[in-house]
């Protein structure tokens, strides 16, 4: 602040003109723009306001604090635990879990092109690395791509939805995007308009991957919940979709619907006729669908199938080809489990090409998807086929992960359901199991009186006492008055078993500390 | 039943139509038409396209630096580190190191969202050692690309305050990212003029005139710098940093310093803006700031793999841990492009098996960048009605042109500006693809446009006996 401006300013406070307050205050906003000792550019105050709102369970408080444990722990603290078990993420190489190897050896030729003629991989693999580095400008991975993505892995993604579903795909409809979480904010920002003075809206599931919830609040849209129904595997209950619409229109425009199949945190698979009566339901309301299919090689339970949004809409015949469809898939889940790669893709259908081409101006702008990231998409969207080298070992690797994915998922469903004061649905597929559980009163206030949610009063007492990070269920969203967690199955099987057993004591422990 | 598509150009975000991304724009997209069309075999004046568009090194044929490609192929596939293949130690050693920091020694796991461990904290040595200033990694915020970690700090000031919408200071000309991204975010661009007449200065009384006019209806709340500049390529003087620090104080601006191109200098000073605010002491060592780079430029030039950091300084704790919680939604940059920056940010030692071929291979880039600048800066001042300043930095030229009335006026009929006029005959008459002026700013009046120069030697003779050889034709054509 000029001298002269801060001597202005102090006789006015003397003399009563101005609050006293107003000039000491360290973190006041600076009306007139000129600095005072100690004042910030930035403060939460002045700060994008969104901002400040938005939280992700996921990585949040108790995830910081399971962090801060394991440093003690290494630092030789002494603790009932010897190690903390990160059961919040669904990452599932940090739980151990072995990359595909096809898609590694790719990754390594295309980092170091000198490795093709060495002679020391199979042929298919050196075959991919040309394919794209010839793709590449300057034959290199180093090149900036084309905004969607490279053309020939768009068109292998293509043909990997048509295999899927049984009808055509274009590779136009589809772009390629830096892990499907920057697909998805892109295509819910296109929503941020305030049409006829009310804030657009977005339905999500209630439970819900925080993604969903974090990006509308940044963007400032409503979230419209809509609750699954949990004693019907987590289903989308029509009467249930109606009620959240017509209460949120009052206040807002619902523009969109999101639906995620396989669930997350709640594991369902939807049925065929469930997926149906969505679609019906967002035409007659004139809804976007976001499909979130990222699990959709995650199906374990008998009778349960993998039915994508988009085949659905297209056999739903002629009356709904106007239907607006974007759905979104990852390569950081599945049997891959190339969480930092950063690959994914969305496929649009429905979508006008005047708003298309508004899109790519917001992804164009961020230049193009990490190329490595687009190499693990093709080597999903084109894995190696019967008859070529690599096949075996894929087809051995990819079934052993999906399998031993299949038996921890019925594992911890079983473990659960056993338990005093769980009820756990079956995990039909996806990464995680979400139990409900029962809290005696006692602990409700003494949640109450630390100020934070009972599920997270409870999840913290997990961690400090066992070791185990979960995620409570108030960060997903659930019915009121009831409480789960999230914990994923990427546990290998035998510190799964432990894990579960480790759970079961603490919960009998726990119970019995507040009751009576 | 809704007739109308939910999403349409007028039901739609807004803020996006005003987003313009000129250097993958129209005249982009009308150079893949034409190579497209050459590949069918239509006849044209030239057999090929030069894309002198976009700052990617390697799509111009620059070659990967080995140590780091080396590096990156060990920590995709670990199974070649105890191979039989002829892998320098010193290279293997740095695939244990990152391994060491991933979770389960997987690539494949997510980061933290800040960045891995290991990785932040050589950033935080190679500043501290740039700047003599020390650096602490929790300060240090990965990204991908630095575009990512712009976009992220920008979208901090959607927020009046006073009553006025908030308002951040770009160069003109600039890099379309920030008029792009404040597009998008809705919030103003306030426009400062570089001083062309003086090497692309940054002069106090322009800072304050567009400060002046612009907070009448504003609060501008943020000021962004770029050096070495983008397109304009100079290396800002100390005693211009240290004046623009005192400015932004006096004015209570956030500064964001873009600085990713200060390993692409031929031989002027480098000063960080950090390193300038600690040595002028109290208040300006307490200012917050943000700087960037990126391992999409420099030596490494590793566009495709989208790598880069932020250094955020001073920022209110409660501010930072919002920060946190909004890139964390997002999990992390990929692992495979921090393992990049890491060989970026600690290079190869001296008496390590891959130091010789290191240096060796950044001479050789560093000698192309010289060599280029040079010739560029020559030959388009020799060009009649072109005016080029020189070229201390970036890998970029941008010349201004004469353009005359008449062509002016054809222009005006087809609804450009005159040099999107010019570039594109250009390209039609040439197939060389450049930037014009319009999509990075200029002084109202002025056209320019902006070109990559890093080509190697013959195409870029070519591509400037090209440009000479237009030049003159269109100046005949429109007397």
């Amino acid at each position: 602040m000029s001298q002269l401006k801060l001597i202005s300013r102090v006789s006015r406070v003397l003399s009563g003109a101005v609050k006293r307050s107003e000039l000491f205050e360290i973190n006041k906003v600076n009306t007139n723009n000129a600095r005072t000792m100690a004042s910030k550019g930035l403060t939460v105050e002045n700060m994008n306001p969104n901002i400040v709102k938005l939280e992700y369970a996921v990585r949040g408080p108790l995830v910081i604090r399971a962090g801060e444990i394991e440093k003690e722990l290494e630092k030789g603290a002494q603790k009932p635990f010897k190690r903390v078990i990160k059961a919040n993420i669904g990452d599932a190489h940090a739980m151990g879990q072995k990359p595909i190897t096809f898609i590694r050896q790719v990754m390594a030729c295309l980092a170091l092109p000198d490795l093709i003629d060495k002679g020391i991989f199979p042929e298919d693999v050196k075959q991919r690395a040309r394919e794209i580095l010839d793709a590449c400008g300057g034959g290199s991975v180093g090149s900036y791509t084309a905004s969607h993505g490279i053309e020939l892995v768009r068109r292998r993604v293509a043909d990997y939805i048509q295999r899927r579903d049984g009808h055509p795909a274009h590779w136009e409809d589809i772009f390629l995007s830096s892990g499907a979480s920057t697909a998805i904010k892109n295509c819910l920002q296109l929503f941020c308009n305030d049409l006829g003075g009310k804030t657009s809206g977005v339905m999500i599931p209630i439970p819900q991957y925080p993604l969903y919830s974090a990006s509308l609040a940044e963007y400032g849209l409503a979230q419209v919940g809509y609750y699954l129904d949990e004693e019907h595997h987590w289903g989308l209950d029509l009467r249930e979709l109606e009620r959240s619409l017509a209460e949120a229109s009052a206040t807002c425009n619902v523009r969109a619907l999101v639906v995620i199949n396989p669930g997350n945190p709640t594991g369902q698979v939807l049925t065929r006729d469930n997926i149906e009566s969505i679609i019906k339901f967002a035409k007659k309301h004139g809804l976007f669908l976001f499909a979130d299919e990222v699990y959709q090689d995650n199906v374990y339970a008998a009778g349960s199938k993998f039915h994508s949004f988009k085949k659905v809409l297209v056999e739903l015949g002629d009356d709904y080809k106007d239907v607006e469809l974007a759905s979104f898939m990852s390569v950081s889940k599945g049997y891959m489990g190339e969480c930092g790669a950063r690959g994914g893709w969305a496929e649009l259908r429905g979508v006008n090409a005047a708003v298309r081409a508004q899109l790519y101006k917001c992804i164009s702008a961020m230049l193009c998807p990490n190329v490595l990231g687009q190499a693990a998409i093709d080597c999903v969207a084109r894995p190696p086929q019967p008859g070529e080298p690599s096949y075996e070992l894929y087809i051995k690797e990819k079934t052993d992960v999906l399998d031993s994915l299949k038996k921890r998922a019925e594992m911890i469903v079983d473990a659960f359901n056993q338990m005093q004061g769980f009820k756990c649905n079956v995990v039909q597929g996806a990464m995680y199991a979400f139990p409900r559980f029962e809290l005696p009163p006692r602990a409700v206030a003494a949640a109450a009186a630390a100020g934070i949610p009972p599920d997270t009063f409870y999840a913290f007492r997990l961690l400090e006492e066992t070791g185990i990070c979960i995620v409570p269920g108030s960060g997903f969203g659930q019915r009121p008055g009831t409480y789960h967690f999230r914990t994923t199955i990427l546990p290998q099987p035998e510190l799964l078993r432990e894990m579960l057993d480790i759970f079961k004591k603490f919960h009998q422990k726990f119970t019995a500390e507040y009751s009576g | 039943m809704k007739l109308e598509k939910c999403l349409t150009e007028e039901n739609l975000n807004q803020n996006l139509l005003n987003i313009q991304y000129a250097v993958r724009g129209p005249i982009l997209q009308r150079a893949l038409q034409i190579e497209r069309e050459l590949v069918k075999g239509v006849p044209k004046r030239f057999k090929r396209v030069v894309r002198a568009n976009c700052g990617d090194c390697h799509a111009l044929g620059q070659k990967p630096i080995t140590f780091i490609r080396q590096v990156l192929a060990l920590v995709s596939f670990p199974e070649l580190i105890s191979s039989r293949l002829d892998i320098p130690q010193d290279v293997k050693d740095r695939a244990k190191e990152l391994l060491d920091d991933c979770t389960k020694g997987s690539v494949g796991s997510y980061s933290p969202s800040n960045g891995l461990n290991l990785v932040r904290s050589r950033v935080a040595q190679y500043i501290t050692n740039r700047d003599g200033v020390p650096s602490n990694p929790d300060d240090i915020y990965l990204g991908s690309g630095a575009s990512d970690v712009i976009k992220s700090v920008l979208t901090l000031f959607v927020e009046d305050v006073g009553g006025k919408p908030p308002a951040v200071m770009v160069p003109i000309p600039q890099y379309p990212l920030f008029s792009g991204t404040l597009s998008e975010l809705g919030v103003r661009q306030v426009d400062y003029y570089l001083d062309e007449e003086h090497d692309w200065a940054l002069q106090i009384s322009e800072l304050e005139r567009s400060w002046r006019d612009a907070s009448i209806e504003s609060n501008v709340r943020a000021l962004v710098v770029i050096n070495p500049g983008n397109p304009t390529g100079q290396v800002l003087t100390r005693d211009n940093i240290e004046q623009i620090i005192k400015f932004a104080y006096e004015r209570n601006l956030f500064i964001l310093a873009d600085e990713v191109y200060q390993e692409n200098i031929v031989s002027k000073p480098f000063h960080s803006f950090k390193k300038v605010m600690f040595e002028m002491g109290a208040p300006y060592s307490r200012m917050e700031l943000a700087s960037f780079l990126t391992t999409s430029k420099g030596y490494a030039a590793e566009c495709g793999l989208r790598s880069g950091y932020v250094e955020l300084l001073h920022l209110q704790p409660s501010v930072q841990k919002t920060f946190n919680t909004m890139r964390s939604v997002m999990q992390c940059p990929s692992v495979l492009g921090q393992c990049i920056l890491d060989c970026v940010m600690k290079p190869p030692s001296p008496g390590k098996p891959s130091h010789n071929q290191f240096i060796n291979e950044i001479r050789d880039i560093h000698q192309v960048l010289k060599e280029r600048t040079a010739t560029a800066y020559k030959t388009f001042n020799s060009i009649p009605g072109y005016f080029c300043n020189p070229i201390d930095g970036s890998m970029f030229a941008y010349p201004r042109i004469e353009i005359p009335v008449e062509a002016q006026l054809e222009a005006k009929k087809l609804n450009m500006s005159p040099d999107e006029f010019y570039c594109l005959r250009l390209l039609e008459e040439t197939g060389v693809c450049v930037i014009p002026g319009t999509g990075f700013g200029q002084l109202p009046g002025s056209f320019h446009f902006r070109t990559t120069i890093l080509h190697p030697k013959d195409e870029f003779q070519y591509m400037m006996d090209s440009i000479r050889r237009f030049h003159l034709n269109f100046m005949q054509l429109y007397p």
